[in-house]
């Protein structure tokens, strides 16, 4: 799967979880830009990607991700 | 929605749990609920998607949530914060991960015991903390832990944790059974479904310490709503059932009665016999089944007849075979055993069939049913028939309204409606709450919707809290007649306020509609308040999307409309109870 690809499903996948067909994601986006990104919602939005890349993240993957760049850095590794 | 019929989309649950909140949020008459929430582990997206089933089922929760982990705390010790929320229900969250007292291999089978005993004391005092706010109380069962370390052994060793948990969901089981408004979410039930490895996922539990997994949470949701769902009256009550291809292989019209796949001679007859099996012990429960099919009678009958159809025509209420369309079949069938279509679901194999009924009757349940060997599953674990409660009357329901069907063809032989009802030989039982009748009652008032004045809900405590109350007057009625005993069908509760009686509530099942019970209660009212020295009774009516019914019923027993508000509430008066005459002349009274 290419940058671009992975990019859009991972915008998609904001703009559902968060019920907001207009939201715009950049590598910079993190939990302060978006009202309802807290902790809870960081797990909802990882397996959302899991389920939609078919990834199983380990513990150690999830730790420390910090902004929207982080999270496609590691599914590009991860599907690699 | 299709997206809560079995299986559930768990994905699509999840991610768009925010525009599914907004879409149901616009469903007319959701009823408000208080739901508290007490965590064994981490509640948040169990809250939000449980909010997300109770909408479906009509119901719109606000929540109060406890401390992480404390729930045992949060009941014992409240802080008067949940005694302040008042919850219509509580739900205590907890897993396998809340037992501390664990047993291990230094321990004598005495200690383990005083373990067992001390660890189902723990969670016995936190649920009959929980009854204290006089609202049911939902409590988990244990999941399994994952690991063995003595491989099989845990199963039967005492000190095995495999045995430990099994011990104690018994124990938890027999405190349910024993214990009025205490009900079990069968976690175990749920984990042993999914699977251990699915269900009780690792990093689900190490990074966010939920219970189980993300993806699972739907399904417990699922589960805990319908327990709540059930108890405040919104089961499904009835079925209707296409026949060919749906409860037995093959068209009966083109292969004979003897042609049609049932029985135990083939994989798909098996398929067919035990899904039979499966809807004669949901009739036996008191789940009304109804024929719903596209066929000549006689070939409807035909099959029924066989001596290896497991249901026979009599496990029917109504018994529609015909060439009308099956929504209008399914609308009549409602009408004449008068409850709501969509107090139905229709069951068949027919995609076609199925779409008219969700177009042209919206609020109709209606399951994807796909292969038969998948027939019985689909309906299972939708949950829509949630057995909480199962009182004597239940099991009697099906017989109760096939007399109804009875007295229906007696009307049309009759010059009058009232020489009809003479007919019936009808006998009134009344008399004011007591003991005995308190659980019927209090099932009565949670799930009764259309003659229901003003919907107010009770709690069997609260019910309870009635018996013998001089500040309040309360009345049930019972009705008999010569096809058979209706049960306990109405109740009415009345506050004294000096010599004004304000009716709260005033309730009457739809199987005794239209035959002047209703005047007969009123009567008998009318001589309760007299005895006591009240003059004059207050009636309100607050509509609701399913009371239309009751809009003018005081003004026909001689009330007085003396206020209506912007919302439809309407408030009557009547101030003739000293010179009261009978309404009822049907019906004779007896006093209990």
């Amino acid at each position: 799967m290419d940058k671009q690809s992975i990019f859009d499903a991972v915008q998609q996948i904001f703009r559902d979880n968060f019920d907001d067909e207009e939201l715009v994601i950049t590598p910079e986006t993190c939990a302060d830009d978006i009202e309802d990104w807290d902790s809870l919602e960081q797990i909802n939005l990882l397996t959302a990607m899991e389920k939609k890349f078919g990834l199983k993240f380990k513990l150690e993957d999830v730790r420390g991700l910090e902004n929207v760049g982080d999270l496609l850095a590691l599914i590009e590794r991860m599907t690699a | 929605m299709d997206l809560f019929a079995y299986p559930l989309d768990t994905g699509t649950i999840l991610q768009k749990k925010r525009s599914l909140k907004r879409q149901l949020l616009q469903t007319p008459g959701l009823v408000p609920k208080k739901v508290a929430l007490l965590s064994g582990s981490t509640i948040g997206e169990v809250k939000n998607i449980l909010e997300i089933f109770l909408l479906a089922n009509g119901i719109q929760p606000t929540f109060w949530e406890g401390g992480y982990g404390l729930f045992y705390e949060n009941l014992m010790f409240d802080d008067g914060s949940l005694a302040a929320f008042a919850p219509d229900v509580i739900y205590i969250h907890t897993s396998q991960h809340n037992i501390k007292n664990r047993p291990c291999q230094s321990d004598s089978d005495a200690d383990v015991q005083a373990k067992l005993d001390a660890e189902f004391a723990r969670f016995e005092s936190a649920a009959k903390a929980g009854l204290r706010f006089g609202c049911p109380v939902v409590l988990n069962n244990f999941d399994l832990p994952v690991y063995r370390v003595m491989g099989n052994r845990e199963a039967s060793d005492p000190r095995g944790k495999i045995n430990f948990v099994r011990s104690l969901n018994c124990r938890l089981a027999q405190l349910a059974a024993a214990t009025p408004n205490l009900y079990l979410n069968d976690l175990a039930w749920l984990q042993a479904c999914h699977g251990m490895d699915a269900f009780s996922d690792q990093t689900a539990w190490y990074a966010y310490k939920y219970c189980c997994s993300i993806d699972c949470i739907p399904y417990l949701a699922q589960s805990v709503a319908n327990i709540i769902k059930s108890l405040f009256g919104r089961n499904k009550k009835a079925l209707a059932l296409d026949l060919d291809n749906t409860l037995w292989g093959g068209i009966i019209g083109d292969d004979g009665p003897e042609g049609i796949v049932m029985g135990s001679e083939t994989p798909a007859g098996m398929a067919y016999s035990e899904f039979q099996q499966y809807l004669k012990e949901l009739g036996q429960l008191g789940i009304l089944l109804n024929v719903d099919s596209k066929n000549e009678m006689a070939n409807a009958e035909a099959g029924f007849a066989r001596a290896d159809s497991v249901l026979k025509k009599e496990d029917f209420v109504c018994f529609k075979a015909n060439w009308e369309p099956k929504h209008l079949n399914l609308a009549a069938m409602a009408k004449e055993i008068n409850i709501l279509p969509e107090s139905f679901v229709f069951v068949d194999d027919n995609p076609a069939e199925r779409e008219i009924i969700r177009r042209e009757l919206p609020g109709v349940s209606v399951p994807e049913m796909t292969a038969p060997e998948e027939y019985l599953t689909t309906l299972d674990r939708a949950g829509y028939f949630e057995v909480t409660t199962l009182s004597e009357d239940d099991k009697k329901r099906a017989g109760m309204y096939k007399q109804n069907a009875q007295r229906a063809a007696l009307e049309q032989s009759f010059g009058s409606y009232e020489d009809y009802l003479k007919s019936l030989d009808m006998v009134g039982e009344f008399g004011a709450f007591d003991a005995p009748h308190a659980e019927r009652i209090t099932q009565l008032i949670n799930k009764t919707n259309q003659f229901n004045l003003t919907t107010r809900r009770y709690s069997a405590a609260q019910v309870e809290s009635l018996l013998n109350n001089p500040n309040y007057i309360t009345l049930y009625g019972r009705l008999i007649d010569k096809f058979g005993d209706n049960g306990l069908v109405t109740a009415l509760i009345g506050q004294v306020q000096g010599d004004t009686l304000d009716i709260d509530l005033w309730i009457m099942s739809c199987r005794t509609f239209k035959r002047q019970l209703e005047q007969a209660m009123f009567d008998r009212l009318g001589e309760a308040c007299a005895a006591q020295g009240i003059r004059r009774i207050v009636g309100h009516y607050y509509p609701t999307a399913k009371n239309l019914l009751v809009r003018d019923f005081y003004a026909t027993i001689g009330f007085e409309l003396v206020s209506e508000a912007k919302d439809g509430s309407r408030t009557f008066v009547y101030e003739n109870v000293s010179g009261h005459q009978p309404l009822c002349t049907v019906i004779e009274i007896r006093r209990v």
